[in-house]
């Protein structure tokens, strides 16, 4: 569905959610594991189903990155993407530190900051109106390659050699709020969903139900 | 405190303990360098206690098996944390935390006081462990809690006279 132009004129960028979404769905290995929240997690199961997926709805707020942390140290061999929100990390900042000092190589922190709290009905963080600069906190944390985009084509154009970089890696993207549709449901019961990432993590060669696209 | 830092390390690599997600407090403290050169399991450092339990079920949900140490203070303050990994996840997860001023029996510490209402209105299993003689508990209680799939809490008496 269409977004709806930004009601407040505030909006700080066009590129939509899906568009961000889309690229990481092109470019994630069979056996890499990726953690949703918040809007993320209302979004990609419309674009993706893969047994390596874990949409982590019920959360708790600003848990998503050690959650996504806990299973690439526990999994080495595997990539893991974790895609969170601007709310949540300001919620606990504090993780991207915890992040670098763990030396997770293979983790991969995605923020889709819309400058809102979105599930909620769009409130404004306390970070919007001071064009709070994410990718600086990842590098003062030592963050060993972070990156920023706007604009989707760039996005695209870079993501994959981004990716392949040495981890920990922080991508801060700035995205649409999403006028409509906001609310966040489970897209399946979490009992589901951890019995799913649990069996698809034992098997080593690991998700490859499923498959990329929708 | 009843532990050493090797008898906990011990304790624990015997348990089969694969990662210490860890904040120390003043009691806790002196097992950090133990912890850290042991190598059955590896020390995770955190910034602040509600990182804890979503990254302790992470590593669960990856086929490890963590163990939280905390003081009970950032007990209190994980408590969404803890609500979401242990009820919404359902996720077998086991804490050490140091019971702040248990074992001063005249101390007015409101941690003290609202140690085990709070962990009683979680419904969390626990242990105390308040005497010498209560250690083997820790071990008993969290082979207990694996064995059913629970989640579970040691409490250490911290702070004796």
């Amino acid at each position: 569905m269409p977004s709806r132009p930004d009601p407040t004129g505030e909006c700080r960028s066009q590129m939509a959610l899906a568009d961000a979404l889309r690229v990481l769905i092109q470019l994630r290995r069979p056996d890499t594991v990726v953690v949703t929240s918040m809007s993320a997690s209302r979004q990609w199961p419309e674009l993706c189903q893969h047994a390596l997926d874990f949409h982590y709805v019920p959360s708790t707020m600003g848990g998503a990155v050690p959650l996504a942390l806990g299973v690439a140290l526990a999994q080495p061999s595997r990539e893991v993407i974790v895609l969170t929100g601007d709310g949540s990390l300001l919620m606990n900042l504090g993780c991207l530190v915890t992040v670098v000092d763990a030396g997770a190589v293979n983790l991969t922190v995605v923020l889709l900051d819309n400058g809102r709290y979105e599930v909620t009905g769009g409130q404004k963080t306390a970070a919007t109106a001071h064009r709070v600069h994410f990718a600086g906190f990842a590098q003062a944390a030592g963050f060993p390659n972070v990156a920023q985009f706007g604009d989707a084509v760039m996005w695209r154009d870079r993501a994959a050699g981004l990716l392949a970089a040495p981890g920990p890696r922080f991508f801060w993207l700035r995205i649409r709020p999403e006028w409509e549709n906001f609310a966040l449901r489970p897209p399946c019961p979490m009992a589901q969903q951890v019995d799913r990432l649990r069996r698809g993590l034992a098997n080593r060669h690991g998700g490859d139900q499923g498959g990329n696209g929708s | 405190m009843f532990f050493t830092g090797p008898e906990i390390a011990s304790a624990l690599a015997e348990l089969g303990v694969t990662h210490v997600i860890w904040i120390p407090d003043s009691a806790l403290g002196p097992w950090e360098s133990t912890l850290e050169g042991t190598p059955a399991f590896r020390l995770v450092r955190i910034c602040r206690e509600g990182e804890a339990w979503p990254l302790a079920a992470g590593l669960y949900l990856g086929g490890a098996s963590p163990v939280v140490i905390m003081q009970v203070t950032g007990l209190f303050e994980s408590g969404d944390a803890l609500r979401n990994a242990l009820f919404d996840l359902r996720l077998p997860l086991f804490g050490i935390i140091g019971a702040r001023n248990w074992l001063a029996r005249d101390a007015d510490d409101s941690a003290r006081r609202f140690t085990l209402p709070v962990i009683r209105a979680w419904g969390i299993p626990h242990v105390l462990i308040a005497a010498e003689a209560d250690k083997p508990k820790l071990a008993e209680h969290y082979r207990r809690c694996r064995r059913s799939a629970q989640p579970g809490l040691a409490l250490i008496g911290e702070g004796g006279p």
